[in-house]
């Protein structure tokens, strides 16, 4: 099956999901590690703080807002279909889950800059 | 002046190539109707199925530039814009010979899923009540219509991605009969049901959905499924 | 994994996500109301040290994102690879441990 066969919303949705998934997986363990290192005292975390004022951080953490977003209105889009049994309008769901991914994306900006 | 479709076929089983050909295009035309030109006037070794002609059988599914589809209920002007057609054998099942497909997986995962009705009466026992608008009985009649085409089964990634899994027409046939309630199979059917190579299998790409070309969804019913066996496995009766 | 097993699997999966939903809302909310107030370990930890409930919301957090990795990783290999069986379930399980184990340090070290 080829790609215009995939192309369609629910297909994305499934990439999405998997995609964030997978970043956040990679991401999970260095956050816990560099977390509970930095606070090895107060000063150290500090340090660690003013470092994540640093520009491409403030970036960094905005795209991991995103993944955030978007793999949890992924995981209610299945949630919905597995428990609500919806049927055609999973589309509309699919858009949902895209436009509130961004939302909070955007809130997170906003308070960043 | 007669415009041509240029048409690229698959010939050969597993290994193989796509043939070109040149069809004359017509003003209604069915991609079943370029197939069957080609195998009648250009190419007679042309290995294809087909029966009914009329989308009620299924026999006559393939990949058309990229999408399973049923040939004798896509018309060609719909899918190829530019004059262009790509014909390939259904995916995901093993090439026969050009457009044929040997649909044997298919139908052995119909049975492992336990898709088969089994009766919860014996003979001679009063005819069973079932409420047509329970919604159990919905449920089933939503899905019954399935013709067993194997286009869902072509078109879905997890079947492509993991040898075992059911796939989408076996698990929505064993969620007509789960919603049977003339059916006495109960736990075993859910048994053979749940696993990766089962409902849990599933990611809910909803390709099935999109390509059934009886607009059945393949992917509530083994939305069902899943309910239901996890229902099953918290009461420990699975 | 037999079909009890990633029936238990898929719930557990459920389960935590249920558990993960509403702990990311918290924990946005958290940062967002932090980051106002300005982010400095001082402010920080004086809402976290000696706090129980902190303590006890960020174990739970960390266990369920560990235990829900632990499986999307499984699936994600189980599809993508070869790899299937006993094996890969242990190396998601330790993966899954190293984890929780990392989550917890950083939860005692707010805590302690």
């Amino acid at each position: 099956m080829s790609w215009p066969a995939r192309n369609h919303p629910n297909y994305w949705a499934f990439l999405l999901h998997r995609g964030s998934g997978l970043l956040l997986a990679l991401f999970l363990p260095l956050h816990f590690w560099a977390l509970g290192t930095a606070i090895e005292g107060a000063a150290r975390l500090d340090g660690f703080l003013r470092w994540t004022s640093a520009p491409l951080v403030k970036l960094a953490e905005i795209g991991l807002v995103v993944l955030l977003a978007a793999h949890l209105t992924g995981g209610l889009r299945l949630l919905a279909i597995e428990f609500l049994a919806w049927r055609r309008w999973q589309k509309t769901a699919v858009a949902l889950s895209a436009g509130a991914s961004l939302a909070m994306g955007l809130v997170f900006l906003l308070n960043l800059f | 002046m007669t415009a041509t479709l240029h048409v690229s076929v698959w010939r050969g089983g597993a290994a193989g190539s796509l043939a070109a050909y040149d069809v004359p295009a017509q003003e209604s035309q069915t991609v079943l109707d370029v197939v069957t030109y080609i195998q009648r006037h250009l190419e007679p070794t042309l290995s294809y199925r087909f029966a009914c002609r009329v989308g009620m059988c299924g026999s006559c599914a393939m990949t058309v530039n990229g999408v399973p589809r049923w040939t004798c209920r896509t018309h060609v002007r719909r899918v190829a814009s530019s004059g262009r057609l790509e014909l390939r054998p259904l995916e995901n099942l093993p090439v026969i010979k050009d457009l044929a497909v040997d649909m044997s997986d298919f139908f052995g995962k119909w049975s492992r899923a336990h898709g088969a009705f089994a009766p919860a009466a014996g003979l001679g026992e009063e005819f069973a009540r079932v409420a047509p608008e329970s919604p159990e009985r919905q449920a089933a009649s939503a899905g019954i219509e399935c013709i067993g085409c194997g286009v869902c089964y072509a078109a879905c990634d997890v079947v492509r991605w993991n040898d075992a899994f059911l796939g989408p027409a076996a698990l929505n046939r064993a969620w007509t009969l789960v919603n049977d309630c003339r059916d006495g199979d109960g736990a075993a059917r859910l048994r053979a049901v749940a696993g990766d190579a089962g409902c849990h299998a599933c990611h809910s790409q909803q390709s099935c959905a999109l390509y059934c070309p009886k607009q059945l969804d393949p992917t509530a019913a083994i939305a069902g499924l899943k309910r239901a066996t996890a229902k099953a496995a918290l009461w420990g009766k699975l | 994994m037999g079909a009890r097993g990633e029936t238990w699997l898929w719930i557990l999966q459920r389960a935590t996500a249920a558990v993960l939903a509403g702990a990311v809302l918290v924990h946005l909310a958290t940062l967002v109301y932090a980051v106002r107030q300005g982010l400095s370990a001082a402010a920080i930890l004086a809402r976290t040290e000696g706090n129980l409930a902190w303590l006890g919301f960020y174990l739970l957090f960390a266990t369920a994102a560990a235990l829900h990795a632990g499986i999307g990783l499984r699936t994600v290999l189980r599809e993508a690879t070869p790899w299937r069986g006993p094996s890969l379930d242990l190396a998601v399980l330790l993966v899954a441990v190293a984890i929780a184990a990392a989550g917890w340090r950083a939860a005692f070290g707010l805590f302690a």
